[in-house]
């Protein structure tokens, strides 16, 4: 039998996993605190729990028109970074780990890019940085609407 | 005759849980609320006087949400078994049966699909079964791909939900056509490396213990494969589906990595196209607490069943039953988006 001799995962590789399994780990305990926190009614809900059900067969416009108009009253409405004003809320304080979800990838991006740069892997640390540029406009609503 | 046994009393339980399957979506589908054909004042006012009149306050808030763990529980094992993420049953089986509208569940299918790669992702990258090299070239163009199909379907749902319901249905049954006909390669042959991919030292080797020798791999077609990613970034932006049906088999069988560093890479390439599409609907305001948390809950929990109910069951039983369950979401899909009614 051979001697297993399977390619080297590279530093880059383990530092990306390290942070992404902290990450991960993180934003579930949060996700399930949090929605705990909203169930148990210890943060009050910005739309009461039981009337949720009214409004989740509209298309998101009307549902934030709707639930803006009804029970938030957010004068610059609820697209974008607006949950950021209105984590006080039960249900808006889930947009936080849920956005650290959906940011962690950028931080092993980052987290990479110079040790890429260290090593003359220009061409994967140009990517890393294009990449990081890609999500951070997604993440930002630059592209795709809804910032504020 | 034992492992025979047991093989068989699984299967049984699996078929069961196909059938649960079907009264539970039927609970959801009799709940409160229909999807709002177009975005006008009229529904809006609509829902904001159901609100007040409150007929279906005395229904416990936790009801839908957990008719949701239930359903996403079972999904998630038959998510692993099949070899699928679980957005793609996710967003169609959801779509179909469940009240809410179509921009929270591709919104919540691609946080779900999102959920389970970062989950995935630490282990895969650690054994060396992923490979970064791989992955980051083409998780760039995927990415940005996703957030135009994220922005396209949701201007297409504003328009018209039912347009998004019958690409999806169609998708669906498209993706049950590649898993029947396409053919997997354990170790496909690469006679020689692309010139791209020896710029970008896209290679490795990997210890096959059912060969019991290392297996060095490179990969070709390079600029091609580089190409598909731009219609597969696309497509699961604009329905909020995981990728890993078409990922698997451009990594495979088009650009000849191994079938484990394929798959390997492909579910944690998903963590990097679902992030950029998940940003849009997250911006967009496509989430619904009580629609996302017990999805992710439920396909996690699945998933960790199913990893361990795969070590006993045959895995072409699981195949054909995926595939059936496939077909039955993006018939109900079509269905539900032309309007025929013929589903329920």
């Amino acid at each position: 039998m051979a001697e297993q001799n399977q390619t080297p995962v590279t530093d880059e590789q383990k530092l990306y996993a390290t942070i992404l399994n902290w990450g991960m780990n993180a934003g579930l305990i949060a996700i399930v605190t949090t929605f705990a926190i909203y169930g148990m009614g210890i943060f009050e809900p910005a739309v009461p729990l039981n009337k949720v059900q009214y409004f989740w067969s509209l298309n998101v416009s009307d549902y934030l028109a709707a639930v803006n108009q009804t029970y938030v009253h957010a004068p610059a409405g609820l697209e974008g970074w607006a949950w950021l004003s209105l984590l006080g809320k039960g249900d808006f304080l889930q947009f936080a780990p849920i956005a650290w979800l959906a940011g962690v990838s950028i931080i092993c991006y980052l987290a990479i890019t110079p040790g890429l740069f260290r090593r003359g892997d220009t061409v994967y640390g140009i990517i890393s940085i294009v990449e990081v540029v890609v999500l951070v406009a997604a993440a930002s609503g630059i592209v795709g609407g809804g910032g504020h | 005759m034992l492992s025979e046994n047991s093989n068989r009393s699984v299967r049984g339980v699996l078929l069961l849980a196909a059938f649960l399957l079907l009264p539970v979506l039927a609970l959801a589908s009799g709940d409160a609320g229909h999807a709002a054909a177009t975005g006008d004042s009229a529904a809006i006012a609509e829902a904001i006087a159901n609100a007040e009149v409150g007929a279906n306050d005395a229904v416990v808030w936790w009801k839908m949400p957990l008719i949701l763990l239930v359903t996403t529980f079972i999904m998630g094992i038959f998510a692993v078994l099949g070899g699928v993420g679980g957005g793609v049953l996710y967003v169609p089986l959801i779509g179909g049966f469940f009240p809410f509208h179509i921009d929270f569940v591709r919104g919540t299918g691609l946080l779900v699909a999102l959920a389970g790669a970062l989950a995935a992702g630490p282990g895969l990258l650690r054994s060396g079964m992923a490979n970064l090299r791989l992955a980051l070239p083409v998780g760039l163009i995927a990415s940005a791909m996703a957030i135009v199909g994220a922005q396209v379907g949701i201007m297409l749902s504003a328009l018209n939900p039912n347009i998004i319901s019958t690409a999806l249905g169609a998708t669906i049954l498209g993706i049950c056509a590649i898993m029947l006909m396409a053919k997997k390669s354990e170790i496909p042959d690469v006679p020689k490396a692309d010139a791209l991919s020896q710029a970008l030292h896209i290679s490795g080797v990997l210890y096959e213990p059912s060969m019991g020798k290392n297996i060095d791999w490179k990969i070709h077609r390079t600029p091609l494969g580089l190409f598909m990613f731009i219609f597969i970034g696309f497509i699961a932006g604009m329905f909020g589906l995981g990728a890993g049906w078409a990922n698997v088999p451009v990594f495979n069988l088009m650009m000849g990595a191994p079938i484990k560093v394929s798959a390997a890479t492909s579910k944690f390439l998903l963590s990097i196209t679902d992030t950029s599409a998940a940003w849009i609907y997250v911006n967009k305001g496509c989430i619904i607490p009580q629609i996302v948390v017990p999805s992710i809950i439920g396909i996690m929990l699945g998933s960790f069943v199913g990893v361990r109910v795969m070590k006993v069951v045959k895995p072409t039983f699981i195949r054909w039953m995926v595939i059936a369950i496939l077909a039955f979401a993006g018939l109900k899909s079509l269905d539900k988006g032309l309007g025929l009614g013929l589903m329920g």
